[in-house]
C-alpha cells in the first residue's frame, strides 16, 4: 500500500517505520526542520519537509495517486482536519484516519465528516475508568459508523438484575447483553443466563441508551 | 440581524464596527482579551476564548446569528471555524479569510465563502505593475 502520514512526531514516526517495516512505500511529512532532520537520517526519501496542509506539499507527497491511506496525525487538531478534508474530498483517498489530541473536538471531526479518528486521551480516560468501578458503565468499544458501543457493566449484591435471568430483566430499547465475565470465566448470554452479584455484564447498544441499560442493571 | 465575528484582529475589529455602525447587533470572540481596546468605545458583545470551543461560539451567539466572519491569524482554525458555524449552526452567510490561497480556492469549491487577501493583492499588485509598464512604454515610443 501507499501511505502519507502528516506529522512526523512520535506518533507518526513509529507508525511509519512499522509500516516500512511491513514493506509498505510511505511519505512522512514534517513541517519543523529540526525534526525532519532526524526523520530524514533514518527515512532518507521516505520523509519530506513541508506543511502538509499546504496542497502543494501534499501533491509532492503524492496526493493525487492518490495513497491508499493518509494518516493525519500532527499535534494540531485543525491540521488534522484540514489534511484528512483535503485528501478524502479533494483528491478522493479512499482511507483517512486522524488523530484527535483534545477529545473536546471529537464532535467537531464528526461534524465535518472525518469519521475515522483515534483519540490516545479517551481511550486512556477509558481505561482509567475501567480501573474505577463507581463509575457503574464502562465504554469497551465505539462502532462509530455503526453507530454501536460494547459497554461492560459490574453487577452489585444490590444491583436490580442481580439473581435475575436474563429473559426477565426490562433493558432499554437498542441495547442486548453479549456475555458475562464471571470468577475470570466468560460465557455467551443466553435468556436462561442467571445475572448474579460480580458479574461483568458486557452489552452492545445504541448511543444515549447507556444510563438506562446502567439503571436496569446495577439501579 | 446578528453577526458574529470570530478573531478581533485588525481585520474582525474593524469589520465589526463596521457592521455594527450599520446597525447590526455584533459579538466578537477573540483568544486575547486585550483584542477588546481595537473595537474602541463598544457597545456589542465580547467572548474571550477560541472559536473552535463550542461553549465559546454558544456564548457569542452564534445560535441566533444571520451572519459571521471567521478572520483569526490561522488559515486552518478558520476553515474548521467557518465550517463549524455554517453545519452545527447553520449560519447561511458565513465569510472566512483564508491567506493561502491554494486552501481558499479548494474551500471555495466546496461551498465555503473564502475571502483571500493574498489573492487580492497579487491581482493588485499585478496590475499595478501592468500599469507602470504600460505608462513606460508610451514614454518610449512617445
Amino acid at each position: 500500500m501507499y501511505i502519507v502520514i502528516a506529522g512526523g512526531g512520535k506518533v507518526g514516526s513509529n507508525i511509519a517505520r512499522t509500516l516500512i517495516g511491513m514493506q509498505h512505500e510511505v511519505t512522512l511529512v514534517e513541517q519543523r526542520r529540526d525534526r525532519f532532520r532526524q526523520l530524514e537520517g533514518e527515512f532518507g526519501h521516505s520523509a519530506m519537509l513541508g506543511d502538509a496542509t499546504e496542497i502543494a506539499v501534499l501533491e509532492r507527497a503524492g496526493i493525487a495517486r492518490p495513497p491508499d491511506l493518509v494518516l493525519a496525525v500532527t499535534g494540531d487538531d485543525e491540521d488534522n482536519l484540514i489534511i484528512s478534508q483535503i485528501a478524502k474530498e479533494g483528491y478522493n483517498v479512499p482511507k483517512a484516519i486522524a488523530r484527535v489530541n483534545d477529545p473536546r473536538n471529537q464532535e467537531t471531526f464528526d461534524l465535518l465528516g472525518i469519521t475515522e479518528t483515534v483519540c490516545a486521551t479517551s481511550g486512556l480516560l477509558g481505561l482509567v475508568e475501567h480501573e474505577v468501578p463507581e463509575h457503574g458503565l464502562v465504554r469497551l468499544l465505539e462502532l462509530r459508523r455503526e453507530g454501536l458501543e460494547v459497554v461492560e457493566v459490574q453487577v452489585l449484591a444490590d444491583s436490580p438484575a442481580a439473581g435475575k435471568r436474563v429473559v426477565g430483566l426490562s433493558l432499554p430499547e437498542g441495547s442486548r447483553l453479549v456475555s458475562v465475565m464471571r470468577n475470570g470465566v466468560a460465557e455467551i448470554v443466553e435468556d436462561e443466563t442467571v445475572i448474579r452479584p460480580g458479574d461483568q455484564v458486557v452489552a452492545i447498544l445504541k448511543p444515549g441508551a447507556e444510563d438506562k441499560l446502567r439503571r436496569a442493571l446495577v439501579g | 440581524m446578528k453577526a458574529v465575528i470570530i478573531g478581533c484582529g485588525r481585520v474582525g475589529s474593524a469589520v465589526a464596527k463596521q457592521l455594527a455602525g450599520e446597525g447590526w447587533d455584533v459579538t466578537c470572540v477573540d483568544e486575547d482579551e486585550n483584542a477588546l481596546a481595537r473595537l474602541g468605545a463598544w457597545k456589542g458583545g465580547f467572548v474571550v476564548g477560541h472559536g473552535m470551543d463550542k461553549d465559546i461560539l454558544e456564548e457569542a451567539g452564534a445560535a441566533a446569528a444571520q451572519a459571521a466572519v471567521v478572520a483569526t491569524d490561522g488559515d486552518n482554525s478558520n476553515i474548521v471555524i467557518g465550517q463549524i458555524l455554517q453545519r452545527r449552526y447553520g449560519i447561511d452567510c458565513v465569510v472566512v479569510r483564508v491567506l493561502d490561497p491554494a486552501r481558499a480556492e479548494f474551500y471555495a469549491k466546496l461551498g465555503l465563502r473564502t475571502v483571500c487577501p493574498t489573492q487580492t493583492a497579487i491581482s493588485t499588485l499585478t496590475e499595478a505593475v501592468r500599469a507602470c509598464e504600460t505608462g513606460g512604454i508610451r514614454q518610449v515610443t512617445g
